[in-house]
């Protein structure tokens, strides 16, 4: 069976690994998330330049790698292990996919090209927090050739920072949703950054006030499905770095829990704290079962293989399983760190923070549950 | 990272449908879905005469090698194999532990002498086996064997005297490798010997013990002065541990997901009935059933990585994590099958104590968190192999 990265993929997962290591260290995690920005412009620039990790999904014939999900997903999951402030996940997870999904040539060689660049990219869809076709809650009218959107999304990972936004929104008086890419700074959209609970990663407002777009913006008119197909994909991703996360706390803690000594001997070596690992680390490693899965399927769906017909199902297993997964080994870390483990100098909290956040971003388990609950008893 | 199989795989796939289409008949078709966990002790005679039927067919064994009377399939021939085979809903193997261990053990470690008197019997469905490991009061620890073994000179064979416990089928079984202790003055998992003991014998023993679901498919085994000749014991007296475990390490699990089909099996039937009741309007059934596939495709998942991992006998983590991962899951699933019959779960069919399958479930996989180590020992391995924590001191207690 083949159900096991390949030997560029383990490259590639590899790379990121010692790199993010490397450059995401605590101070630099804390530097970046004290700053309404969120991330450091150089450490940006160094994954776009060295790395060329923006460019893994985005095909050869604009410039980037060509690879896919399974690559991706391998970068995600590093990206999670050491909480990366960085635009990664809104402009490759979310508006790549989107651009992949449903964008014309003329937008991908335009909006992939200032990727390539270094330019950071999001997706805004909802606008009350259901994160499917009915949480889009911005309107549309056409007006002859022009398009003249209003409305607010909110929850817009790096909205207030990204160079170019790709939203959706449905049409005044009737039931189509479209779904059009523009530069942030187009005139009428309004950005608000929003402070967090999770610092590391940052959220915005956006408003549209009769911002006027043109054909050259419009990517579908027809875009439920694709929009469902992005969101689902971005789910896998997201559910990546969700995993990378609980490996992460699961690392810290063992490493922690061997070096403490108490009642002469490490603490490691009690049974109530072996257990609560030994929990960890089975929760890390369906996790990562499930989301690896989820990426081979999401690489087919892209290039609908198969086996592509099962995005939905695959994502949403992931995600309920991995949101719940990073949660618990979340707060079983700070559990076993003791009481260093509820400081603000120790980076538990960081990866706590990060874990609710996720869980609740792009649908929490139950919503994803009862996505499956519809697949198999409705 | 691929997902699919070959087409000559696929290929196989029919073939192997075929065939149990074609002979799951007759007297056998009473033998769907029968003679799994639980439901073990059901028509001992007919599945007898089932697994001589697939011997037929060259569908015992299907993973041994061919030297050995075996199939010799690829990993993703024998994975197809069994998820066909419980996807047919064919009956419980009653030949599983010869098949899955006794015979391995002597392909692996066995004297060519060994091999060709033992191995055709259980290629052919015709001699079954039995495990002689635990024995009472030693729980997990199946280093702590009190079972003895001597040789006796003058009669050149091995003279065993002891108990095993918990012995699955033993009561239908031909032959049990009991493991047992070459020197009386050993401790833990030295000394020890691996024998391959006649069953029908006067020294040898077997009582039913009855399980909570009222039924009883394992025994206790008592072996007093029971004999075993010179030449069946396998590996030299004193290595009998290594013999026992040597084989684990390599063991990659490729029924599980044949067990998984049977899950899936049992999966379908609770959602079958909480849509004919209307459970499934409940939104937190709905939930918890959604909970239960996602975590089945997940353990699908998981046993394709194991698969598909090096073959050098390296523990990985993802095989570490699996026993506990699925007994938790199989007793979840018996707790919401019960929550999905709600009070009709109460009810009797009749008899004495007559359980439906679904109850028989739910009783019987509260087993499966303790049989073949506890979820807590279970989670001692994980923490030691997998995560390399300290062992607890041990506390030496000396006999009163």
């Amino acid at each position: 069976m083949e159900f096991a990265f390949t030997e560029e993929q383990v490259m590639i997962r590899d790379t990121a690994a010692s790199f993010l290591a490397d450059v995401s260290n605590s101070e630099a995690i804390r530097e970046a998330m004290a700053t309404e920005q969120g991330y450091s412009t150089a450490l940006w620039q160094r994954i776009c330049s060295e790395l060329y990790f923006q460019a893994v999904t985005i095909p050869e014939e604009f410039g980037g790698m060509g690879l896919g999900y399974v690559e991706l997903v391998a970068v995600m999951e590093q990206m999670g292990r050491y909480v990366v402030c960085a635009p990664y996940f809104s402009t490759v997870c979310l508006a790549s996919s989107a651009l992949l999904v449903a964008a014309n040539e003329a937008q991908q060689a335009t909006y992939f090209g200032k990727i390539l660049d270094g330019g950071t990219a999001t997706l805004a869809f909802t606008g009350n927090g259901q994160w499917h076709a009915d949480g889009v809650t911005a309107e549309y009218r056409r007006d002859g050739e022009q398009f003249i959107v209003d409305g607010d999304y909110r929850y817009v990972i790096d909205g207030h920072t990204s160079d170019s936004l790709v939203i959706a929104a449905r049409e005044q008086g009737g039931d189509k949703l479209a779904l059009f890419v523009l530069p942030a700074d187009t005139a009428g959209v309004e950005r608000t950054w929003r402070p967090t609970l999770d610092q590391t990663r940052k959220q915005a407002d956006i408003r549209c006030n009769g911002v006027v777009l043109s054909a050259e913006n419009l990517m579908s008119d027809d875009a439920a499905e694709p929009l469902a197909k992005i969101v689902d994909l971005a789910t896998v991703c997201l559910a990546a770095e969700q995993m990378g996360g609980s490996q992460q706390v699961l690392d810290m803690t063992v490493e922690y829990t061997k070096e403490r000594v108490q009642f002469n001997r490490p603490v490691a070596s009690f049974q109530a704290v072996k257990h609560q690992a030994a929990d960890m680390m089975s929760r890390a490693e369906a996790s990562r079962s499930g989301v690896y899965y989820a990426a081979c399927i999401a690489q087919e769906a892209l290039i609908d293989g198969p086996l592509g017909g099962e995005l939905r199902e695959a994502a949403s297993i992931a995600k309920s399983f991995v949101s719940e997964a990073y949660f618990k080994n979340a707060g079983d870390a700070l559990q076993l760190h003791g009481g260093v483990g509820f400081t603000w100098e120790y980076d538990v909290h960081l990866y706590f923070k990060r874990a609710k956040a996720s869980e609740h971003y792009l649908g929490n388990a139950a919503y994803h549950r009862e996505r499956l609950a519809t697949l198999l008893l409705d | 990272m691929k997902l699919s199989f070959s087409a000559a795989d696929e290929q196989f796939r029919i073939e192997v449908a075929t065939w149990l289409e074609e002979n799951l008949v007759g007297e056998f078709a009473q033998l769907r879905y029968r003679g799994g966990p639980g439901d073990e002790h059901m028509f001992p005679e007919e599945r007898k005469r089932w697994e001589q039927k697939l011997a037929e067919g060259g569908w015992t064994c299907v993973g041994w090698p061919k030297e050995h009377g075996g199939r010799g399939c690829s990993i993703e021939q024998q994975v197809i194999f069994h998820e066909e085979y419980a996807r047919a809903g064919a009956p419980g193997h009653v030949g599983h532990i010869g098949e899955g261990l006794a015979g391995p053990t002597i392909i692996a470690f066995g004297s060519a002498a060994q091999q060709a008197k033992y191995l055709p019997g259980i290629v052919a469905g015709k001699e079954l086996w039995c495990q002689g490991y635990s024995e009472p009061g030693a729980g997990s620890d199946l280093a702590n064997v009190k079972t003895k073994a001597h040789f006796d000179e003058q009669k050149q064979q091995w003279v065993i005297n002891g108990q095993k416990v918990w012995t699955s089928l033993a009561h239908e079984s031909d032959y049990c490798f009991v493991i047992a202790r070459t020197d009386p003055d050993s401790v833990a998992h030295k000394g020890l010997g691996f024998f391959l003991v006649k069953m029908d014998q006067p020294g040898v023993e077997v009582r039913g013990i009855e399980q909570l679901t009222g039924t009883s498919e394992f025994n206790e085994v008592f072996f007093d002065d029971a004999v075993c000749a010179a030449d069946d014991i396998v590996g030299e007296p004193g290595q009998g541990w290594a013999v026992a475990m040597g084989l684990l390490g390599f063991e990659r699990g490729v029924s599980t997901l044949g067990q998984q089909m049977q899950f899936q099996n049992e999966l379908n039937q609770v959602i079958t009935l909480a849509k004919e009741n209307g459970a499934a309007s409940d939104p937190v059934i709905r939930q918890r059933i959604a909970e239960a596939h996602a975590g089945l495709k997940i353990m699908r998942y998981n046993s394709m990585r194991t698969l598909s991992g090096a073959d050098d006998g390296s523990l990985q983590k993802e095989a570490l994590m699996y026993k506990l991962f699925w007994a938790t899951w199989h007793r979840d699933l018996g707790e919401l099958a019960m929550d999905v019959m709600g009070p009709e779960a109460e009810m009797l069919d009749g008899g004495p104590y007559e359980l439906s399958r679904l109850q028989s479930m739910y009783l019987f996989v509260r087993s499966d968190t303790i049989y073949g180590g506890t979820n807590e020992i279970q989670r001692n391995i994980i923490a030691e192999r997998g995560l390399g924590m300290p062992r607890e001191p041990r506390v030496t207690i000396k006999p009163q």
